[in-house]
């Protein structure tokens, strides 16, 4: 069954997304702090804390998957990275737990608020360490399997590093441009103007910069065609920018968020179609990666069947905190 | 010698023992709190509102604690345990992805509700979202002792060129061992919480602070208490039978019996020596090993020296680590007996040695379940899937150097958050107590005797 590895890499992929829109908001909710003063940082702390720990569960189900699906990938891919993905899942651990202290204990706010921006900042770092290490590719020659620069960080990586943490930004102030009002709606107006010319700017850098990077994306870019379809991915998100820009200007709520999660997508898009069909990067594709096909079906079936009933109580309990956040949510 | 097998090992232990002390707090806390959420529906009495408000207080900051300290696990499964995941993948990467679509989205989801949704929806549809957070928790702990059962008792795979292939994956589900772990875990997790319950109230009692709230739930976890240890100690003896017949090393590892034997004494003390293959200065009771493990005087118990020194587990820990699990189930039965004593003589909150009693065993069930973690797990070395797959095996090519560091890094992370944070607020959240009623709108709960919370 040649589609079945497919759709696992598709569901894969597509938790990582929803994860990465989900925490982006949230990690760049928490990169803004500093810019807010003390109450409109509980305000936007509320604004996070209802679907805090769902945000989060994504990233579970896309390691899952990867565990379940794609066995020799996971072994593969993680002892290469051991200890970025270590900083990044103990800045995680710190970053939930000073979230958590934030809340009860009052006393202390002005202590957990840059442990919090602190510990966000670097989960941002470490993936997009990550990302850019995908796209560079890695040295299969050595054990464990090491960056082809033997370097991990790289002026690329550290580039694309600073662009995440501006596209996280701007996710998270355009999201809080649609669950507030007031003062801090008007902040955030104002700011994510800057952060969305930041992210044009680097999504155009980083695009022309890969292929040179990476020979086998050089390849796949520019030879035949490929280039003329692929040109829809830089109108897409020409055009995501110039709506976002109209709606920032003439104060449209919910647009500016919609305009962001469009560039991501786009971005990522690239970022898929430069890896295809390889699942560690250059190296081992999907199908040679796949668990038995019995494996697969078994996962296949419950994610067919609960993936839809999540989404639509994931969907309910966003309606439940639907609508301005005005109060700051206590116990 | 520290290589990055024993590294890799020292790092998972910690990092698992840490982490199940928050799901296990969670498990037994949501419970409690549903109980309580449906007698303040039925009853409409503030009390048991007040007592769901502050559990979940404590309840919110566990489970978050759960949630961030099992990310770190998962990922370790592919940085340290890397031919472990390539071998196994097939057969947990299923069940992993179902604990996570079935338990964790519904915990997620209706976690949020549960926790700030008081008043945005209604009594009912919130009583509706803690149900199901329990029902996300119970399937979550069922999905991963499955995981873990598997590796205890294997069934339904084979391995085919170095990884396994699954052959049914209802027999991997329902391994032979599954069941009894999963309601042994279960009832840990409820007497972890039961015993944390009945200290803090004890410790409101014995200052008279909050005192009809700390009646109602001292009494409540008690009773639970009284209820749940003998059949605990059931399901252990039960779990026992199950082991010596699917894994005897462990129970002669158990039993520091190195000798095959009929009627094998029970040893309470010794000082297993694993070179020397014998014990020094052991204490017995003959006979007693036997009668415990196969139900029968001269039933016969297999020894160490049955396998060789490279398939046996390390037998001080195993030995030991069993006891101390075995004693605190004693001592927990002893607890609920003077219980039952107290309150049919009617003195349960002034009996003022027993509340002190009580408020020093917040962490006995705690102890007792890493006990019996560190029990089943040391006791499956050098496997790290019973007889199939070695330990030895499973690890990551990765320099030792790596693994120091993160070992370092989560030493002193988790150091900080539970040695420092967690206890901070827990003993800040116990100073302020429960809010939201007042001792005059008291009514007492049915089952309880109406005189003992009437007077002060």
């Amino acid at each position: 069954m040649e589609l079945l590895p497919l759709g696992w890499a598709v569901i894969i992929a597509l938790s990582i997304v929803i994860y990465v829109i989900l925490d982006g908001f949230t990690l760049g909710t928490a990169m803004l702090l500093p810019l807010l003063d003390a109450d409109e940082r509980d305000l936007s702390m509320s604004v996070i804390l209802p679907t805090w720990d769902g945000n989060q569960t994504w990233l579970v189900l896309g390691g899952a998957c990867l565990y379940g699906a794609f066995p020799s990938a996971f072994s593969i891919l993680l002892p290469m990275l051991y200890l970025p993905i270590f900083v990044m899942v103990i800045a995680l651990l710190f970053r939930g737990v000073v979230f958590e202290f934030r809340l009860k204990d009052r006393e202390h706010v002005k202590y957990w608020d840059p442990i919090f921006t602190l510990s966000s900042i670097l989960v941002t770092f470490v993936q997009g360490t990550v990302l850019a290490n995908f796209v560079s590719g890695f040295d299969y020659t050595t054990t464990p399997y090491l960056s082809s620069t033997g370097n991990i960080f790289t002026p690329f990586s550290v580039f694309v590093s600073f662009s995440l943490m501006f596209g996280y930004c701007l996710l998270g102030a355009t999201r809080l441009i649609y669950k507030t009002e007031g003062a801090l709606q008007e902040k955030m107006f104002r700011i994510s103007r800057y952060f969305g010319l930041i992210i044009i700017a680097s999504i155009a850098i980083v695009s022309l910069w890969t292929p040179f990077i990476n020979p086998a994306i050089y390849t796949r870019w520019f030879s035949n065609t490929n280039w003329l379809l692929l040109m829809i991915l830089p109108y897409l998100s020409g055009l995501a920018f110039l709506v976002f820009w109209y709606a920032i200007r003439h104060r449209e709520e919910r647009l500016p968020f919609l305009c962001s999660v469009s560039l991501f997508a786009c971005a990522y898009i690239g970022f898929l179609i430069c890896l295809y069909p390889y699942i560690v990067p250059f190296k081992i594709t999907i199908w040679e990666a796949a668990a038995p096909t019995a494996s697969l079906y078994f996962m296949m079936f419950g994610t067919v069947i609960m993936l839809p009933i999540l989404m639509i109580y994931t969907a309910y309990s966003y309606s439940v905190f639907k609508g301005k956040v005005k109060n700051v949510f206590t116990y | 010698m520290m290589t990055t097998e024993l590294l890799s090992r020292i790092q998972f232990g910690t990092t698992i023992a840490f982490h199940i002390l928050f799901p296990a707090f969670s498990i037994g806390l949501i419970t409690f709190i549903g109980i309580m959420e449906g007698i303040w529906l039925k009853t409409k009495n503030p009390l048991y509102r007040s007592i769901c408000k502050f559990w979940t207080k404590i309840f919110a900051l566990t489970f978050g604690m759960g949630v961030v300290s099992g990310i770190v696990m998962e990922f370790e499964l592919g940085t340290n345990w890397s031919g472990y995941t390539n071998a196994v993948g097939p057969v947990l990467g299923p069940l992993f992805t179902y604990e996570v679509l079935t338990a964790f989205f519904i915990e997620a989801g209706f976690l949020g509700i549960m926790i700030f949704g008081w008043e945005r929806v209604s009594a009912k549809l919130h009583y509706f979202s803690t149900l199901l957070v329990i029902l996300g928790v119970t399937l979550s702990a069922f999905w991963i002792n499955s995981a873990n059962s598997w590796m205890q008792t294997p069934s339904g795979a084979h391995l085919e060129a170095g990884k396994f292939v699954v052959d049914s994956f209802t027999a991997v589900i329902f391994n032979p061992s599954v069941l009894l772990r999963f309601t042994h875990m279960m009832l840990a997790a409820y007497l972890c919480t039961a015993f944390t319950i009945v200290a803090i109230s004890a410790h409101y009692l014995i200052r008279k602070q909050h005192e009809t709230f700390a009646k109602t739930c001292f009494a409540f976890a008690l009773m639970s208490i009284t209820v749940l240890i003998p059949l605990q100690i059931y399901l252990g003896d039960e779990s026992g039978l199950l082991v010596l017949e699917h894994q005897p090393v462990k129970i002669a590892a158990i039993e520091a019996n190195w000798d095959t034997q009929k009627g094998a004494p029970l040893i309470l003390f010794a000082l297993p020596n694993q070179q020397q293959e014998t014990n020094r200065w052991q204490i017995s009771i003959p006979k007693l090993a036997s009668l415990i493990n196969t139900h029968s005087f001269d039933g016969e118990l297999p020894g160490l020296k049955s396998v060789p020194p490279s398939d046996r587990p390390n037998v001080a820990v195993v030995f030991w680590s069993f006891r101390i699990m075995v004693g605190l189930g004693f001592l927990m039965l002893f607890v609920a007996i003077i219980h039952l004593v107290l309150r049919l003589r009617g003195r349960l909150f002034d009996s003022q040695w027993y509340l002190k009693l009580c408020r020093q065993l917040a962490p006995i069930g705690f102890i007792a379940m890493i006990s019996g973690w560190l029990t089943t797990e040391v006791g499956r070395q050098p496997w790290i899937v019973h007889g199939l797959m070695r330990t030895a095996d499973a690890v990551s090519p990765i320099p030792v150097l790596h693994v120091i560091i993160s070992l370092i890094l989560i030493l002193i992370v988790y150091g900080i958050i539970f040695g420092i944070f967690y206890f901070l607020y827990l003993f800040k959240t116990i100073r302020t107590g429960p809010t939201g009623y007042s001792d005059d709108q008291l009514q007492p709960f049915a089952y309880m005797d109406t005189h003992q919370l009437g007077e002060k």
